[in-house]
């Protein structure tokens, strides 16, 4: 199941060229860019892990797009992302936030049905990979 | 924590009155380039305005306007091409605004050249690898190495080769760091920030040094070195410095010499060179010096040239500025009513005063 989170992500996978399109555009914005990565899909985990600093002052878009290319080969089973953030509102604004790399196979999520008092049925989702270990959960072997 | 990229030296804003630029091609008055009359094949086809290729997308070239390649007998006007990229008008703008320093006119003309006629081989489908573009500024201080970077950023961005065109100027402090592990992220952020423009490193001898040999200068050596071989496309790196300093550091890093396409050497000014410099930047701050001023100011470039830590055209801009102060000086004392030819004039005075005409060894 193909996890549809941020901006573009009901469109085809962005190639390098739209890539680097985009962070442009952020850049010409005024904002600056981060490239984050993950292995837990869940919708509500909005906080990825960071790879390295944020860009403030960079020109041009491949600055953002060298550092896309070196968090993909480094973690070629994760969820990579561009998060670009807006400082003119003084605090933490994300302004244009995409997928930029993704596993090869995406599981996709289970809904559990936890029944309580009165026959009622709270509903929540479980990604199928959060049952393996945190680093190895998109690394299938075979 | 980085100096701006300010035109210290001998550059300034073009100014009427210099010699104005002839219609034809800049290039050509370099040396003989023979430019076909008009063609068909140039007419009518914009060069710039085509959708850029994606930044270090495999793609090894600039953004080439074209396409699909002219077929074998075509022409090409390459008077046309160059109006077209205004290349005309930014060699015209490095002749006028720097004084002196034409085997550097020279060399730049040359690159532009070879990366003009670069392009109108892509436009035959003659596709050959990318050339290396990194350079190396040798020249004392003051000699427009800093100006003439300017210049050659907006030119490799007229011509293609550079997305933006900007300028980051940096010292050693910009890239090494003061202890383990922090010379890598530094390096690489300037880098960013420099990819698509120009990178000077200014004074890059001291990146190295041999002494130490727990430096964190070499790791950021070896980081540049990395990214000019493989970011060639995205950022062009100028070392500036000591013709010598430099010739020492090069045969340290073999590496680095070898990476470097151009080595461009910057003179000293003559001392006439010096006085018309003079005359631009007086000219320039809305100032004028008397008759007698200007045979005082011969005779004070003459002393001042062989006098220690003499910087060229940034003693010059010092100078001036010390005889705005003398001149300044002299009428406030006076007190007496003064008009507009007053407060513009420089006398002779102010000039004679300077310690470079009673002292030998020191500063005037």
């Amino acid at each position: 199941m193909r996890i549809t989170q941020g901006t573009f992500s009901s469109l085809p996978d962005l190639t390098d060229d739209e890539i680097a399109a985009q962070i442009q555009y952020a850049i010409s914005q005024g904002w600056s860019i981060a490239v984050e990565f993950t292995d837990d899909p869940h919708p509500r985990n909005n906080l990825w892990q960071m790879w390295g600093l944020p860009m403030f002052d960079i020109a041009d878009a491949a600055a953002g797009l060298s550092e896309v290319r070196a968090c993909r080969e480094a973690y070629p089973h994760h969820y990579v992302r561009v998060s670009a953030y807006d400082a003119t509102y003084g605090r933490q604004t994300t302004a244009l936030s995409f997928i930029v790399h993704r596993p090869a196979e995406e599981p996709g999520f289970r809904l559990e049905r936890q029944e309580v008092a009165d026959r009622r049925i709270r509903y929540t989702l479980h990604p199928y990979v959060a049952d393996r270990p945190h680093g190895k959960r998109y690394e299938w072997r075979g | 924590m980085t100096r701006p990229a300010e035109a210290g030296g001998p550059g300034w804003p073009a100014e009427p009155g210099g010699p104005a630029e002839p219609g034809g091609s800049a290039l050509a008055r370099g040396f003989a380039m023979p430019a076909p009359g008009d063609t068909p094949a140039a007419a009518g086809r914009p060069v710039n305005g085509g959708p850029q290729p994606a930044p270090g997308q495999g793609e090894t070239g600039p953004p080439a306007g074209a396409r699909e390649s002219l077929p074998d007998d075509a022409l090409i006007d390459i008077g046309e091409e160059e109006r077209q990229l205004a290349i005309c008008e930014l060699l015209g703008r490095l002749d006028r605004e720097l004084v002196g320093l034409v085997p550097v006119k020279t060399r730049v003309r040359e690159i532009a050249a070879l990366l003009l006629v670069d392009r109108l081989r892509r436009r035959y489908g003659l596709r050959s690898s990318r050339p290396t573009l990194h350079m190396c500024f040798t020249g004392s201080p003051g000699t427009g190495k800093t100006t003439v970077a300017i210049r050659m950023a907006e030119l490799l961005k007229g011509l293609g080769y550079l997305r933006r065109g900007h300028l980051v100027s940096v010292t050693r402090d910009d890239l090494v760091g003061e202890y383990v592990g922090h010379t890598a992220p530094k390096t690489k952020a300037v880098l960013k920030r420099a990819m698509g423009g120009v990178l000077l490193i200014d004074e890059a001898y001291y990146l190295c040094r041999a002494e130490n040999e727990r430096d964190y200068g070499q790791e950021a050596i070896e980081i540049l070195l990395q990214v000019m071989e493989a970011q060639r496309d995205d950022l062009v790196v100028i070392l500036a410095g000591y013709r010598d300093r430099m010739d020492a550091f090069f045969r340290s890093n073999p590496g680095m010499a070898s990476r470097i396409a151009h080595h461009i050497d910057f003179p000293d000014f003559s001392a006439g060179e010096l006085i018309r410099i003079a005359e631009i930047m007086v000219e320039q701050e809305r100032y004028r010096l008397s008759p007698d001023a200007h045979q005082a100011f011969r005779e004070y470039i003459e002393l001042r040239m062989h006098q220690p830590r003499f910087a060229n055209g940034r003693s010059v801009r010092n100078a001036i500025d010390r005889f705005r102060l003398r001149q300044a000086g002299r009428l406030v004392s006076a007190g007496v009513r003064v008009g507009k030819d007053d407060l513009v004039r420089i006398e002779a005075d102010d000039i004679r005063r300077s310690r470079v005409f009673t002292q030998d060894s020191d500063l005037g």
